[in-house]
């Protein structure tokens, strides 16, 4: 498991380094500069920020610098707010976006799995209709329409959250509604389908005959194997959530690094949107870890040599 | 008939399936016994209505099954009339059933003790530790050696034939008066097949179960059932004891199902088949419906219903060949040699009155 591990953990490392490297040098191939709409500077100052922030330097030495810094953790300085560390602007703002993520993703997990699974338990009767029309409307809608909905109805109307910012949990509700509208709809999709195959299966026909009620055979025998598909999906639905959490955040006036990201990239603030850019893709790597470990306490068939005999 | 020994008695037994194309008459009229003790095999093809028959005695026929008449009656009550939570308590208690695939029926996300664990916990109300103590003994009864060590395996850490003897495990835990074995050999290669039949008939002796034995395979039916039922086409046609049916068959589709099993006399490069396929059950033939494939088919055959002829006190046939009216027929070549021998077998060891009655019959073939 340890070597295991140490294997993955490697891996992360070098994806990280790649993933750099090609958006270092795609935002080189951008057009336009951090000054381009700054028409009051004179070539001159243009001149001295650039030396400033080591602009005026070949891209391949830009890289090295760059490179090193990374290493040390050291992401830079923000061109926007003046003087302030990357690392810092991000370590100040990651967490709103963590607590709205995690809470969406946990929220449209669980009662995907629920909506999912009551379908098809309930196969071809209203409840599965039900299930299956909700999936159908949550997957469609965008989530920055939904955002606009949910501020309408349940912040204007209904006055029961906060339209936006930022400030304890109440604030947390609207967005977090938004982002997990899509791994909702996606889990309980696949979870129906799943479930579906696994009551179909032999070893479910073998439960039955050994006098299991219909409770004890989801419980016992479908939930878990129904699972495993799911895991697969996890990956992908945090992906959902990082890129619906930069609109989202938006909307919503959270200030988290989805917004902080989006800003960037209107103004070319290079060492954010590198810093940035790290920081998701770290989080990703993190999570598909998490789901391939997650794999190997479900399915025993694809647990590791180490850990079973 | 003899109801004492009598466990089971399907009476009349009616089944149709409501699908997208009209009704199936998948189980038209079967009637049976099964005997305390007995191992009763039920040959046909594919959908002759072997497994549906031993589906409805379960209680898990598919949602669009319909029970169209008939009684299975069990311990004086009739399975049919129960509802889904009262058959839970007979399933896998009394009445169990091993299935085809052992490679698909077993939960692979759960650790074998557990699965033959599971209907002591369900229906004797056992504690965890005892339920497994009495899986263990199970496992090895089943003959899985380190049993104590396997017991915390999972499925996918066996062979087949390990798998299938973990099934079997499950099913006798709970040491049912019925076990059902729906082609339980059919997956496996030929020499596992042969332990698993051994261990089967081993069991049955230890614990005193009957066994309702489906399959396909003639081969398989000779070593292990007592009596045999041969259904075709939602009926069964002809039954009587082992040696009656391999032997002394009466009914031209037990000569077919006989004549494509190779034996070590079959000579020749082609191994013989039954022509043509089974009738459409959405709209089942009039009269015999294996008529279309009969090339000893009678006119009446087209027309009525051959109800079941007497052989003898154990064997009934139901084909209007034995119709005292009926014109001599001679069976195939292979079928006689057959009947020579089953002669011989009587001779050996039957009571007189069975010896002129086979008399009887060579004299009219």
């Amino acid at each position: 498991m340890v070597k295991y591990l140490g294997k993955r953990i490697f891996y992360i490392i070098l994806t990280l380094f790649i993933v750099s490297t090609i958006t270092f040098f795609l935002m080189k191939f951008m057009p336009g500069t951090p000054l381009t709409n700054q028409a009051k500077l004179t070539p001159g100052q243009i001149h001295q920020i650039y030396k400033q922030y080591g602009l005026d330097k070949p891209v391949w030495q830009q890289y090295l610098v760059y490179l090193a810094g990374v290493v040390h953790g050291n992401f830079g300085i923000s061109f926007q707010f003046s003087n302030q560390a990357v690392s810092y602007l991000i370590g100040s703002r990651i967490g709103p976006s963590l607590i709205i993520g995690g809470q969406g993703m946990i929220l449209g997990v669980l009662v995907g799995l629920v909506l999912g699974s009551l379908g098809a338990v309930k196969a071809n009767t209203w409840i599965d209709t039900t299930s299956t029309i909700v999936s159908i409307l949550l997957v469609s809608i965008p989530s920055f329409v939904l955002a606009v909905l949910l501020q309408y109805y349940l912040g204007l109307k209904l006055k029961w959250f906060p339209i936006a910012d930022w400030g304890g949990f109440m604030y947390t509700v609207l967005p977090t509604l938004a982002l997990a509208a899509s791994p909702l709809a996606e889990t309980a999709r696949f979870m129906r389908t799943e479930m579906v195959d696994v009551l179909s299966s032999d070893y479910i026909e073998l439960a039955k005959a050994k006098g299991l009620g219909k409770v004890g055979i989801i419980y016992h025998h479908a939930l878990r194997n129904s699972l495993i598909p799911i895991i697969t999906i996890i990956g992908p639905l945090t992906v959902n959530i990082m890129t619906g959490s930069m609109v989202v955040e938006n909307i919503f006036s959270v200030p988290g690094i989805g917004e902080q990201f989006v800003k960037s990239v209107l103004t070319n603030d290079y060492p954010t949107i590198m810093g940035l850019t790290i920081v998701y893709c770290a989080m990703l790597c993190v999570v598909l870890l998490i789901t391939d470990i997650l794999y190997g306490l479900i399915d025993p068939r694809i647990r590791l040599s180490g850990n079973s005999n | 008939m003899e109801n004492d020994k009598n466990i089971l008695e399907v009476r009349n037994l009616k089944i149709n399936f409501n699908t997208y194309a009209g009704t199936v008459k998948a189980i038209r009229d079967v009637s049976f016994d099964l005997r305390k003790g007995e191992t009763l095999a039920i040959v046909g093809e594919s959908g002759s209505g072997k497994t549906v028959t031993t589906r409805s005695i379960m209680g898990l026929n598919s949602p669009n099954a319909v029970i169209d008449g008939g009684t299975i009656m069990f311990k004086n009550q009739d399975l049919l009339k129960k509802t889904r939570k009262q058959m839970d308590e007979i399933r896998g208690n009394d009445i169990a059933e091993i299935f085809q695939d052992p490679m698909t029926s077993l939960d692979p996300t759960m650790k074998i003790g557990k699965q033959i664990a599971e209907p002591l916990i369900i229906h004797k109300g056992m504690k965890r530790e005892k339920a497994y103590a009495q899986a263990l003994e199970m496992m090895k009864l089943v003959g899985i050696e380190n049993a104590e060590q396997r017991i915390n395996n999972y499925p996918h850490q066996f062979s087949g034939g390990m798998r299938q003897r973990i099934v079997i495990a499950i099913a006798l835990v709970n040491y049912p008066e019925i076990l059902i074995a729906d082609e339980p050999t059919t997956a496996l290669d030929v020499t596992i097949q042969a332990q698993i039949l051994d261990l089967m008939k081993e069991l049955q002796a230890k614990i005193n179960t009957s066994i309702i034995f489906i399959t396909h395979d003639l081969g398989v039916v000779a070593g292990m059932a007592d009596r045999v039922a041969v259904m075709y086409a939602g009926k069964i046609v002809e039954y009587g004891t082992v040696d009656e049916i391999f032997y002394n068959p009466k009914h031209p589709y037990t000569w077919g199902l006989l004549n494509s099993m190779p034996t070590m006399d079959t000579t020749g490069t082609e191994l013989p088949s039954i022509p043509g396929t089974p009738p459409d059950l959405l709209d089942p033939p009039k009269g015999d419906a294996f008529a279309a494939r009969n090339k000893y088919a009678l006119e009446i055959d087209t027309k009525q219903e051959p109800p079941f002829f007497k052989v003898s006190d154990t064997h009934y046939a139901a084909t209007w060949l034995l119709d005292p009216r009926a014109p001599k027929m001679t069976p195939p070549e292979q079928i006689i040699e057959r009947q020579k021998h089953y002669a011989k077998l009587t001779h050996k060891t039957i009571d007189q009155h069975k010896d002129t009655h086979v008399e009887e019959q060579e004299e009219q073939l």
